[in-house]
């Protein structure tokens, strides 16, 4: 589903993000991805949604080559794809039923089968009652599920979180864990960046730990043990 | 159809949530596309007036008072031999009066004479050449025994072509550049759509939307903001002919004539209209264009 072949990426500036990332994703796993801020959680997401390139290796998403894929036909690969935004991304000037609509009107799909998919969305992340609102009037852990709802009405096969955790309680993050999870049960194949220990205790699913933009090949339970210090 | 629909009424709502500027940029278009369209009525008026008036150049050849019938012979053998001349017309002095009643409207001045004052004439059509020949002509037709005088009627109708041709670059030239404002006044408006709707923008290229998805709406707002503005040249345009025809009227009653400004035909409107409407579709394209380049992943 995701593979990456000794990726490397460099910004500009000189900083090296990513150096020489090998790692592969199946189809239907769920997988976090952590380390410290600035380790290239970030430009990893990134690199799969193909908001940026690599500098060297493939990336394949779907069997799609991020580096080679031509502009015209990212917005395709990109509807495969649910991002879930660190800074959710969401549009304030209409209201949060809209705000899901959004990807289903980009789709063009049908109007009477995308409301009731938008409500279905919303109802599986506890915001029906507020689709009328404006997302600014709702609160932190809201908005983070008004993105999780906008990323996975369109049904895509990838769901990217980046982390989704970041600012709410523990309460509020095994809520959001458990959206996550309803959503792997179907099926889907999930990357999630995160630094939350509550959220790593899950030692059931495999992760990936960055540090300064290489790969460690440490196993998950010594990954874990070192972020709970 | 309906996400369309609505993404397209949505274009249309923002240009009309800010209705003064939206009016102010209409106004804008609209007055310099009318500069270069009310040129081109005027134009076209002229063009029509110089056709009617006939372009074909003649020279008339007023004879003296005292000419007699054998002098008119002579004089008309003499013309035929020319070989720069076409063929003559002869007009005899009680007919040429006649003619004058008709077509001036100055019977009542004319019946008030008590005799004839004008001459015989001869109406010389000369063969096709440029003016310095026409002129040539003209002062040797002058030296013929018993011609009083020679004028060449239709010198002006040249130098009037002339000075069409010119006003007619110098409208390709207004147009020319009066697009181009149109152009940037579109690219301008645009862009600050943009800048107000970058996060809506920037979220639709994450999820999925294709370029012509992100365009759509603002070409749409492009070309209605220009169809609207040549609505408003058209309408500048013709109110102006209103008011000048008005004007005109005492005066073309002076000269005992029906001149009245033509208004934009329906193909000249539509045309306007069109490329109005193409300009707005342009600017828009270009701004989004520009904007989209820049958010491609590197």
């Amino acid at each position: 589903m995701i593979k990456f072949n000794q990726v490397h990426k460099r910004y500009p500036a000189g900083n090296h993000a990513l150096k020489n990332v090998s790692f592969e994703i199946g189809k239907g796993e769920i997988v976090f991805l952590t380390g410290h801020s600035g380790a290239g959680k970030s430009t990893l997401l990134k690199l799969v949604a193909a908001i940026e390139r690599p500098n060297l290796g493939t990336v394949l998403v779907n069997n799609q080559n991020i580096g080679v894929l031509k502009d015209r036909a990212l917005p395709y690969l990109r509807r495969n794809l649910g991002i879930v935004f660190q800074d959710h991304k969401l549009l304030f000037d209409r209201s949060v039923f809209d705000n899901v609509m959004l990807p289903l009107q980009i789709c063009g799909f049908d109007y009477r089968e995308s409301q009731k998919r938008v409500r279905a969305a919303l109802d599986k992340v506890g915001l029906l009652r507020r689709e009328k609102a404006n997302p600014i009037t709702l609160s932190g852990g809201e908005q983070q599920r008004l993105c999780i709802a906008r990323a996975i009405v369109n049904r895509p096969s990838i769901l990217l979180a980046d982390e989704p955790t970041g600012n709410l309680d523990a309460a509020y993050a095994q809520e959001i864990m458990a959206i996550f999870r309803s959503f792997h049960q179907v099926g889907a194949t999930l990357l999630i960046s995160t630094h939350d220990s509550s959220v790593l205790q899950d030692t059931s699913v495999r992760t990936l730990e960055l540090r300064e933009g290489e790969l460690q090949t440490a196993s998950p339970a010594t990954t874990m043990s070192a972020k709970r210090t | 159809m309906r996400h369309a629909l609505s993404q397209n009424i949505g274009a249309l709502r923002r240009m009309f949530a800010t209705p003064l500027a939206a009016f102010l940029n209409i106004l804008v278009i609209g007055i310099a596309l009318s500069l270069p369209t009310g040129m081109y009525v005027l134009l076209k008026n002229a063009e029509g007036l110089v056709a009617q008036l006939s372009s074909t150049p003649q020279v008339s050849l007023f004879l003296k008072m005292d000419a007699r019938t054998g002098d008119i012979d002579e004089l008309r053998s003499r013309l035929a031999q020319n070989p720069a001349v076409d063929h003559v017309e002869f007009v005899a002095r009680d007919e040429a009066l006649e003619q004058l009643k008709q077509s001036t409207g100055l019977a009542d001045v004319i019946g008030g004479l008590s005799q004839n004052p004008l001459p015989d004439a001869f109406i010389v059509y000369p063969k096709p050449g440029d003016a310095k020949s026409l002129e040539a002509l003209r002062g040797e037709l002058a030296k013929l025994p018993r011609v009083e005088y020679a004028q060449l009627d239709s010198a002006w109708a040249y130098k009037l072509e002339a000075l069409l041709r010119f006003g007619r670059v110098a409208v390709l030239i207004l147009a020319s550049l009066l697009s181009l404002a149109l152009i940037a006044i579109t690219f301008n408006t645009i862009r600050l759509q943009i800048l107000t709707q970058r996060d809506e923008i920037e979220v639709s290229k994450l999820i999925g939307a294709t370029n012509g998805f992100i365009r759509r709406p603002f070409l749409y707002f492009g070309a209605t903001q220009g169809l609207l503005g040549g609505i408003m040249a058209w309408l500048i345009v013709s109110l102006s002919l209103l008011l000048l025809n008005y004007q005109l009227k005492p005066l073309s009653e002076l000269y005992a004539s029906q001149f009245v400004l033509q208004p934009l035909s329906l193909g000249d409107s539509l045309s306007l209209l069109l490329f109005s409407l193409y300009l707005g579709w342009l600017g828009a394209w270009l701004s989004v264009a520009r904007y989209l380049s820049r958010i491609e992943p590197r």
